[in-house]
Formats: structure tokens, C-alpha cells, sequence
């Protein structure tokens, strides 16, 4: 099997995760229920992970691939709590659109 | 471009692009789960082409094993797998349609002419660079520090977790 880094070029990459990206983004500011959101936000965490890895390998250089590592540390502790949160606001209101979460606006 | 690899990349970007569309605009959060996962093991398999076998494991494991269980658990917790969400106004939606548009055509203009600085941290045996023997030798050594930091980091949230997640006495019944 041929090598991938020297049939793909690395723009094919960066704009796929760009891509990846601005949906993550629509769907954040598309949708009101807190679970698509979080959702989204995987999404972006996701495609930014990829380009970690493109630029790794494009590279040759490992420091990349750790820290995909570490993003995907920080993704799980930021889900674990996030869920918990949204769990305790559905148990006190019954719902989870985030239009309801108003009480913090000005 | 009669080429397998580039017809493999095609095939996994269309299917990722797919599913994470799908993620966002199905109107069943069920549903946008299933297909986040199906996005997941795309994003897997372009890890595969790159050659990062210890990412495709743990994201596959992770990603698409532990934090996608959470997220289904939760959803059939609450009982979200109705149609219940109230639509956004059109006009939120349109601005929202046009403001990504535009983050996308920024990004791209800016990364148009781009190009990249060669690495000064080249190792010699690149193909290899993605199996756990190596991954793990740069992990314990360079990155000792960090990684025993992302330790604490899992232990706050774990406790965080059980805290939030502990019911109250003047809260009712979930």
C-alpha cells in the first residue's frame, strides 16, 4: 500500500476538518436542545483531533498524536461533567432547551 | 485519480461530511447520536489512512465506546427520544445558516495560500510513528508531566460528576 502522505495532499485535510468544523459551529447555534449541542461540540473537538493527526503525519513529528491524546482526555471530563450538569437542570426544570436557561441573561 | 487511496479519502470524507449534517438536522437527538457515531468510525478510518493505529483504537474505545454510551444513557434517562424541540425562529436559523457560511469562507480564504513550516522535530522511523511502542516512549518522557496533570484533571471531574449528580433533598423525583 502506498503512502498517504504522498498521494493526499495536506489541503485536502485542512479544508475536510474546516468543513467538520463550521458544522460543528451551525449546530451549535442552530439547535436549542443541550444534548445536539453537545453533540456539535464533539463534532468540532472531533475535526480538530484529525488535523492534529494530518499535520503529524504530513510532519513526521509524534507531538501531534499526544496531543490528540490529551484533547480526548479533556473531551471525556468535559462530558462527564457537562451531562451531570444538564441532568440536575433537567430534574429542576423539566426540560432541556436551552431558552430556558435565561436567568443569567441581562 | 484512479488512485485507491484518494477514492478511500473521498468515500470517508463524503460519509463523515454526511453524518455530521445528519447530526445536526435530524430532528430526533436518537438519532443524531447514531450517526455521530457513524462519524466517529469515519474520522477512524481517515486515522487509519494516516497511519495513527493507537488513535484509531482509542477512538474507537473512547470516543465512540464510553462517551457515546453516556451520551445515549442520558437521552434514554430523560426520555429525550421524542420529537420535543421547539423550532428556533426562522429567522435565528437563517442568521445562524449565514454566520457559518461566513466562518467557513474566512477559514478558507486564510488557509488558501498557507503553507508549512518544515518540522524540527522529525523522527526517523515515520512510518511506525503511530504504534503504541512509539507513541508511549514521547508520552513517559516528554510528556510525563501533563499526563499525570490530565490524572488530577479526571479525578476533579469524576468527583464533579458524583456531586452533580447526587439528588438533593428538596428536589423532586427525577
Amino acid at each position: 500500500m502506498k503512502d498517504v502522505v504522498t498521494q493526499i495532499p495536506l489541503d485536502w485535510y485542512l479544508y475536510l476538518c474546516t468543513l467538520l468544523f463550521t458544522i460543528g459551529v451551525l449546530g451549535v447555534m442552530l439547535r436549542r436542545n443541550v444534548i445536539v449541542i453537545f453533540m456539535s461540540i464533539e463534532l468540532m473537538l472531533n475535526s480538530v483531533n484529525l488535523l492534529f493527526t494530518a499535520f503529524s503525519a504530513y510532519n513526521g513529528d509524534p507531538d501531534g498524536q499526544i496531543f490528540v491524546f490529551f484533547v480526548m482526555v479533556v473531551a471525556a471530563a468535559e462530558i462527564a461533567v457537562g451531562l451531570s450538569i444538564l441532568v440536575m437542570i433537567y430534574r429542576n426544570i423539566r426540560s432541556t432547551d436551552i431558552n430556558m436557561l435565561n436567568k443569567l441573561k441581562w | 485519480m484512479g488512485n485507491i487511496l484518494t477514492d478511500v479519502f473521498y468515500i470517508l470524507s463524503v460519509f463523515a461530511i454526511f453524518c455530521a449534517l445528519m447530526v445536526v438536522f435530524s430532528r430526533n437527538p436518537m438519532h443524531s447520536v447514531l450517526y455521530l457515531i457513524l462519524c466517529f468510525f469515519a474520522i477512524s478510518g481517515h486515522y487509519f489512512l494516516l497511519n495513527a493505529q493507537f488513535l484509531l483504537i482509542v477512538n474507537v474505545i473512547v470516543y465512540a465506546g464510553a462517551i457515546m454510551v453516556l451520551f445515549l444513557f442520558v437521552i434514554m434517562l430523560l426520555n429525550l427520544n421524542a420529537e420535543t424541540e421547539p423550532h428556533k425562529k426562522m429567522l435565528v436559523k437563517f442568521a445562524a445558516v449565514i454566520s457559518a457560511g461566513l466562518l467557513l469562507i474566512v477559514i478558507v480564504a486564510s488557509l488558501k495560500g498557507a503553507t508549512m513550516a518544515p518540522s524540527t522535530n522529525q523522527i526517523a522511523d515515520t512510518k511506525g510513528m503511530g504504534l503504541v511502542k512509539n507513541l508511549g516512549k514521547v508520552l513517559f518522557s516528554k510528556y510525563i508531566l501533563p499526563f499525570e496533570i490530565s490524572s488530577i484533571l479526571f479525578l476533579a471531574a469524576m468527583v464533579g460528576a458524583v456531586m452533580l449528580g447526587k439528588k438533593h433533598e428538596d428536589q423532586g423525583q427525577i
